[in-house]
């Protein structure tokens, strides 16, 4: 059963991560990249990653992807061919060669990996809010408080950059 | 039982999509969409190790992985709204004025 729920949200992260490449829309790639991103939450559950799970769902499906969303709707992008299409084939062909050679090459290594790939019983506990929790509280205590002051720091520059300019000439 | 090995493969897998959309393409958003999909690949890796290890530290990595990522985007898409302004293209090719 586990193994069955696997190979589908296996199948629906990796369809769903392909239609998100090879589309050159930018709406229909934002929609397959949220499908993606809610197979993974889904394979997070069956690590037992309860609450990387749902911050999954609420933070990347969620919030990431409505800010994506935004910016495309904002933009308003027209659909144009560019100058340089007829050389765009080539860089793609090489991309598309020289990454799916990376990509055999990955998929060989972690298949001879002899990692403990005997499952391990875990608790009940383990991945739960309190558990995650009691250890970002204490053992991760410092690099929790320092990414509250990147996130503030995100923020400031996120508002300054987008801001429109107050025009100061006068006109 | 799935083992460790088929989600480390899943990872790479979904890594290298997300690194040929990188390549391949050139609208700046989908550019972005694909790095979004690299780190969530090794985050799956990670939350897979964390399990198979039997320690919850890799949990707390993935939590600081999807902070620095949603920084990234929030100021990434602001410094595309600003380029917008100055050029209204998305195409990376285009945006070429530091270019000597």
């Amino acid at each position: 059963m586990e193994l069955l729920i696997f190979y589908a949200f296996c199948v629906g992260a990796v369809v769903s991560a392909l239609l998100m490449v090879t589309t050159k829309r930018p709406v229909r790639a934002a929609m397959s990249l949220v499908a993606t991103m809610s197979f993974l939450a889904g394979l997070y559950a069956l690590l037992n990653a309860h609450l990387i799970a749902v911050l999954q769902l609420i933070v990347y499906a969620g919030a990431i992807m409505v800010l994506f969303l935004f910016v495309i709707m904002l933009l308003n992008i027209e659909e144009k061919e560019g100058k340089l299409a007829k050389n765009v084939f080539f860089i793609q062909l090489a991309g598309t060669v020289v990454v799916g050679i990376l990509m055999v090459a990955m998929v060989v290594v972690m298949n001879k990996m002899g990692a403990p790939v005997a499952a391990v019983a875990v608790d009940e506990t383990f991945g739960t809010t309190k558990a995650v929790g009691w250890m970002l509280f204490t053992k991760y205590l410092l690099p929790f408080e320092i990414a509250s002051v990147l996130l503030l720091a995100a923020i400031v520059g996120a508002v300054i950059l987008a801001k429109r300019r107050i025009d100061n000439s006068g006109s | 039982m799935v083992s460790l090995n088929a989600y480390l493969m899943l990872g790479a897998v979904l890594f290298s999509i997300g690194a040929v959309g990188v390549l391949a393409h050139r609208n700046a958003l989908i550019i972005y969409m694909c790095i979004e999909l690299m780190l969530n690949a090794v985050n799956l890796t990670i939350v897979a190790f964390s399990r198979f290890l039997n320690s919850l530290d890799g949990h707390v990595y993935v939590f600081m992985i999807m902070t620095v990522a949603a920084a990234e985007a929030a100021v990434g898409l602001a410094i595309l709204i600003a380029l917008f302004r100055n050029k209204p293209t998305v195409d990376v090719d285009e945006i070429n004025l530091s270019k000597g």
